[in-house]
């Protein structure tokens, strides 16, 4: 296929081999992208928040051509049940910035604007081209990858595995294990399109100002997931993910749950008269800090979801994916430029780098968080929402009934539904996970 | 609520998206079996795609001309082995236009 040794092949364009590549190139080395899509983006799936920052770090003007949709001013948090959201929104004035921290984006746009900035920068970028595995030495060293090309094996210095959250070439070259269902969750996801004018009315938007809302509760039939719904410039995008493990266990039908979540009555009217252009699933990794396989070895480095890089509760990933793609391109530069060999040795340059940014220090402080939800998942999924709404609805009710009384009857129905002590409990164990 | 919601055809989201399939094979395969392991059947629900379907003789088959190759189906048969999964050959498969 191509006949050249290269310093370094990245293996996947997504946000992680983006980074990576781009960092590579542009530091001079002599770099090849291999990604099995018929272009960057045509696999991969996402909310999509883009976080200024990760991006800001690789390419500081990336606001003059990158396809951003809105700027978020706005976040909601709602707690369903199948009635009625109870919630918090804040909305800012002061995210009308110059420089805006946040924006909704259209991943397969973003990801084909974001590779041809990588091929800028002097790499060489191969689409259609999946890696089957790594080819080793008789020592054991990773030294080319296995593409299913013709006369299909390539050879570097170094292989950047940024394939994403399925790992295959990873798994099938032994260096980590299969992903256990409890670990990732299945996420399904519509695009619906909309006049622009539409969605600022309906959101109260003006210019390139965006809403998203995060959604937790009665829409997941208590699994352990959450939803979502993200303004996009003329399109709204609607999703909602759950364990693979939750999924097995009660047969629910993910699209089944995406209606279900899209009728609701706080949804519905949202997306009223939109016009659906497509249908998407995707995993997400969700096991946390204690799912991380092994990051490095000799003549190997593992970035993004591959290696399991995902924050669930802040739902930030593509910006964790970014970073450890540029970390570990920056220790490969390094490397390259000292002559010294792409050891493993060498390399866990990579993760003590990587523990000095909020990438492992994010991970590590919330290792507990992903047990405590699965091990919760009734109580914090189903119950809470249910009593806060109903909660609520006494509270607000105007009927006769005087407010002591309203008090007590908010009261009870959290002491029936739940003890005391299971609620100091619940209360308690969050503290400890969240620490 | 639930009701309406039921009929929901998957095939009609699936319309919406491009794939450029591989015709004659398949990435995603069942290893023959006799009767289908709890896991395998619980494909038949939980594939986003529903890719698996039982046939006459109580198997499950999969057509996976709508896969979105997200990966699920692997990870919930890894401990039964009942499937072969593989991506598509480079350029075939889903191609998201949004994502
Ligand atoms: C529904 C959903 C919503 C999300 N929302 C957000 C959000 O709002 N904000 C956020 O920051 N993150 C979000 N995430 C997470 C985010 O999408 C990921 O963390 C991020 O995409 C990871 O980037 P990556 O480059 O590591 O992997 P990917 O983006 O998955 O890229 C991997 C690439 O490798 C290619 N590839 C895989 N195997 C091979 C092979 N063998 N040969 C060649 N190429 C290969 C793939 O085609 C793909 O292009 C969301 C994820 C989902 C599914
Ligand atoms: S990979 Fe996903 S979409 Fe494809 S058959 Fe398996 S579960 Fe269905």
């Amino acid at each position: 296929m191509v006949e050249q040794r290269f310093d370094a092949i990245v293996v996947g364009a997504g946000p992680s081999g983006n980074a990576a590549a781009y960092t590579l190139a542009k530091e001079g080395l002599n770099v090849l992208q291999l990604e099995r899509g018929e272009y960057a983006g045509s696999k991969n799936v996402q909310g999509a928040i883009l976080y200024s920052d990760a991006l800001e770090k690789l390419i500081p003007s990336f606001r003059e051509d990158a396809p951003l949709e809105r700027h978020v001013i706005e976040q909601r948090l709602w707690m369903l049940d199948d009635a009625s959201y109870t919630g918090m929104h804040y909305r800012s004035e002061e995210f009308n910035e110059e420089k805006p921290n946040r924006y909704t984006i259209i991943r397969a746009q973003f990801d084909k604007w974001f590779s041809q900035k990588v091929r800028d920068a002097g790499a060489t970028v191969l689409y259609e081209t999946t890696v089957k595995e790594l080819i080793r030495n008789t020592s054991g060293k990773v030294i080319g990858v296995q593409t299913d090309r013709e006369d299909g094996a390539v050879m570097a210095d170094v292989v950047i595995l940024a394939e994403g959250v399925n790992g295959l070439v990873g798994q099938r070259s032994g260096l980590r294990d299969e992903l256990k269902p409890d670990t990732v969750a299945l996420a399904v996801k519509e695009m619906h399109f909309l006049p622009r004018d539409v969605i600022e009315s309906r959101f109260n938007l003006k210019g390139d100002e965006g809403v998203v809302i995060e959604a937790m509760g009665s829409v997941t039939l208590g699994m352990t997931g959450t939803a979502f719904l993200y303004t996009n410039e003329e399109s709204i995008s609607v999703g909602i993910g759950c364990l693979v493990s939750d999924f097995k266990e009660t047969g629910a039908k993910p699209y089944e749950l995406l209606e279900r979540f899209k009728s609701h009555p706080a949804i519905a009217p949202l997306l009223a008269g939109s016009e659906v252009k497509e249908y998407a699933a995707h995993l997400i990794p969700e096991g946390g800090y204690n799912a991380i396989p092994s990051l490095f070895g000799d003549g190997w480095l593992m970035v993004g979801d591959a290696g399991h890089f995902v924050n669930a509760v802040h739902r930030e990933g593509s910006n964790l994916a970014m970073t450890t793609g540029r970390v570990a391109a920056e220790t490969v530069v390094r490397l390259h430029r000292m002559r010294k060999e792409m050891t493993k040795a060498n390399l866990a340059e990579y993760q003590e780098r990587l523990e000095k940014t909020f990438v492992l220090k994010d991970m590590r402080k919330y290792r507990k968080i992903p047990a405590f939800l699965h091990g919760n998942k009734e109580t914090l999924f189903g119950l809470y929402p249910r009593l806060l709404s109903k909660a609520a609805q006494t509270w607000f009710r105007v009927d006769g009934l005087d407010k002591k009384a309203k008090e007590k009857a908010i009261v009870s129905s959290f002491r029936q539904a739940r003890t005391l002590r299971g609620m100091i409990g619940d209360a308690f164990k969050l503290a400890r996970a969240w620490r | 609520m639930s009701t309406e919601t039921d009929s929901v055809k998957v095939e009609e989201k699936l319309y919406y998206n491009r794939y450029v399939v591989d015709a004659g094979r398949p990435h995603v395969k069942v290893r023959p079996h006799e009767v289908p392991s709890q896991a395998l059947l619980a494909l038949t629900k939980i594939c986003p795609a529903g890719c698996y379907a039982l046939n006459d003789k109580g198997q499950v088959e999969v057509t996976p001309d709508g896969c979105m190759e997200c990966g699920t189906c692997r990870i919930v048969c890894a401990d039964t082995h009942d499937i072969e999964w593989n991506y598509p050959r480079g350029g075939f498969g889903v191609l998201f236009k949004f994502g």
